[in-house]
């Protein structure tokens, strides 16, 4: 054995070697990128929070804003009237000035001149958008999932590996990466012009299924494969055909993978504005998606949704506080909204993931 | 000998005979005759000229060293292989009660239930040994309750799994040991009431008593079904097969009694092989 070391000595003691001080250095530059973005993501929201609950929110009961969330936009008219500031909303202020000139020739006196500011779109709620956009969603999704789950069944379980399989992952891939602009350019020349749908909820449920679809087919396929093949060889050799052995024994276990994908879609589908832009967005609707004569016709008109309002009430009217109310409140509904349902989606496949483990 | 007997087989034909006359047929009498069998991955040929004849309600233990073409051999009887690309029987033929299984009017479909197969990696599904037991007859459109708690509970006992398992019927499957999940497997196979059943090296990921279970097993099985099992345990053949097949390269080398293979095999190659020296 080599000489005994002195009690003194301690072999491991740290030795400042450049190696060393790198690991220190590279552990701060990580956490640094980490906690920026955290805070980048941090402020986003509590802006959007801090500024859009005082729209959403009151402080006496029921504690919300019911008019925010059971009226249309509609117009804000701020005026003075006898010294004292008013803030109406259109068919308030209509019923407001009609009284006021009754009353006024009831007296003899001439018909009084209110001279007040518009503002577009700052007064009333957003029930039409919320509205618009959950059927944006629930449609689109359902075309989506359909054509996507199928596309990804015949991928994964019935294409063998020839060239033009190959071609059409590739082009999937590609898909995925267009812009959602070319999406809502494509939808506005096929189906609102070409089939003549017009600007119309179908034409936007098309267009926004096209937009998700390369995510929900790719998604789709890598949970199928995920499936070990030994469940699908020993379906297959108790005599189960291929489309009861993929029915019974390979959909169930991929479905927790095609739901995540779809939350992802779904967040997706919600938000974008571009592809609903020239396709299914009105800036303004009187009447509610079902107010129609007959069934079908719901399907033939198009819808207010959240992030269109947001586009609008933030680009296309001149800016001001009334505005920015709406802004921020809108933000916030939308917010809660897409979070509530990537919520649902994340506790239904959490309850399905339990279900089948492997 | 029974070639004659193929061009006549009218279409409709099952592949087995109803268990009645079944049960009348001379036990040990061949049941599958393969025939100059050549098999092909792509243009990769797997069986060179393979001549078999395998008996009826006995095991039959296919040795050999590794890639010689067992389970290749194997899944070629229940048509597995026509799940990989590519793959082709070049020349000869494979008939299970002189039906030509690669045939026209074979439905790989209705072969499989009667040849089913237990895996080298056992894979009962993520659901409940219930499910599991049942799945067969389900797909077969069976609904009715009383046949299937019969099935089940007939099909657990047929696999030495019952005691162990009747208390926890509907929890998953993938709950059970190593060893009772290759038992249950083997409960799912007989479930369907298969003719044939294949195993492929079923005791491979199995500890020294699970795999005595499943051997004890496959000895009362074979009082049903005929049994083709792969192994590379020379032991596992010698205890529980009645004849074995040796294969070396894709060919078959040397068939006879599990008895004279082990003790005094004709071919210098199965000597080697079954004495260790090689493989
Ligand atoms: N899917 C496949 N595609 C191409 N070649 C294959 C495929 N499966 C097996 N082979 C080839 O066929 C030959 C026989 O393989 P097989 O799996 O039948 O061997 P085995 O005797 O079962 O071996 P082991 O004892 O290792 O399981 C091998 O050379 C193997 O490489
Ligand atoms: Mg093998």
């Amino acid at each position: 054995m080599s000489s005994p070391l002195p009690d003194s000595a301690n072999p491991f003691a740290p030795r400042p070697t450049p190696a060393r001080r790198l690991e220190g250095a590279v552990s701060w530059i990580f956490r640094i990128a980490t906690y920026f973005v955290l805070a980048c993501g941090l402020s986003i929201f509590a802006t959007i929070f801090w500024k859009g609950s005082a729209t959403v929110f009151r402080a006496e009961f029921p504690f919300v804003n019911t008019a925010f969330f059971t009226q249309a936009p509609e117009t804000l008219y701020v005026f003075e009237w006898q010294g004292e500031k008013r803030e109406m909303g259109d068919k308030e202020f209509r019923v407001f000035r009609e009284a006021e000139a009754a009353k006024a020739a009831a007296e003899g006196r001439p018909a009084p001149v209110i001279r007040a500011d518009s503002y577009a779109h700052s007064a009333g709620g957003i029930f039409p958008n919320v509205v618009g956009t959950v059927l944006l969603v629930v449609g689109s999704m359902t075309i989506a999932l359909t054509l996507g789950v199928c596309a990804a069944i015949y991928l994964s379980e019935y294409a063998r590996d020839t060239a033009a399989v190959r071609l059409i992952r590739l082009a999937i891939l590609n898909l995925a990466g267009v812009p959602s602009i070319v999406f809502g350019l494509f939808g506005f020349g096929m189906f609102v012009i070409f089939f003549d749908w017009n600007v119309s909820l179908l034409a936007g449920w098309f267009t926004l299924a096209f937009m998700v679809l390369p995510v929900i087919i790719t998604a789709s396929e890598e949970s199928l494969k995920a499936v070990p093949k030994g469940f699908r060889e020993g379906s297959l050799a108790l005599g189960a055909t291929k489309w009861q052995t993929i029915r019974k024994n390979v959909l169930p276990y991929a479905l927790p993978g095609i739901l995540t994908s779809s939350i992802l879609g779904i967040a997706r589908v919600a938000g974008e504005t571009a592809p609903i832009m020239f396709t299914a967005a009105f800036v303004i609707s009187d009447r509610l998606p079902w107010q129609v004569e007959k069934f079908s016709d719901m399907f033939f008109q198009g819808v207010m949704a959240l992030p269109y309002h947001i586009y609008v009430v933030s680009s296309k009217i001149p800016q001001n506080e009334y505005t920015e109310r709406m802004q921020y409140g809108t933000a916030f509904v939308f917010l809660f909204t897409v979070g509530l349902i990537a919520l649902t989606s994340i506790l239904l496949r959490n309850k399905l993931r339990g279900r089948y483990k492997w | 000998m029974d070639s004659t007997a193929t061009a006549s087989v009218p279409r409709s034909r099952p592949l087995a005979t109803p268990p009645a006359s079944s049960a009348g047929a001379e036990r040990g009498a061949t049941l599958i005759d393969i025939k100059d069998l050549d098999f092909y991955y792509g243009a990769k040929q797997a069986l060179f000229d393979i001549n078999l004849q395998i008996p009826d309600k006995r095991v039959t233990a296919f040795i050999g060293p590794s890639g010689c073409g067992k389970s290749t051999l194997l899944r070629c009887l229940n048509r597995m292989n026509d799940l990989i690309d590519g793959t082709s029987v070049k020349r000869g033929a494979i008939k299970i009660r002189n039906v030509d299984i690669y045939g026209r009017d074979v439905d790989p479909i209705e072969l499989r239930k009667r040849v089913g197969m237990v895996f080298q990696k056992s894979n009962p599904f993520p659901k409940s040994i219930y499910e599991n037991i049942t799945y067969g007859l389900r797909i077969q459109g069976v609904k009715n309750k009383t046949r299937l708690d019969e099935v089940v509970e007939k099909s657990l006992r047929g696999a030495a799994l019952w005691d162990e398992v009747k208390d926890r019927l509907h929890e998953s499957g993938l709950g059970l040991s190593g060893g009772q999940q290759q038992r249950l497997c083997i409960a799912r196979t007989i479930a369907v009431e298969p003719e044939v059943i294949l195993m492929d090296e079923p005791c491979s990921a199995l500890d020294p008593i699970a795999t005595a279970k499943v051997e004890e097993l496959i000895h009362e099985l074979k009082k049903q079904f005929t049994i083709i099992i792969v192994t590379h345990s020379m032991q596992q053949a010698a205890r529980c097969s009645d004849q074995t097949a040796f294969f070396y390269m894709g060919k078959l080398i040397e068939f006879d009694a599990t008895h004279n293979i082990f003790m005094n095999p004709k071919n210098p190659q199965t000597e080697a092989y079954v004495s260790g020296r090689f493989g």
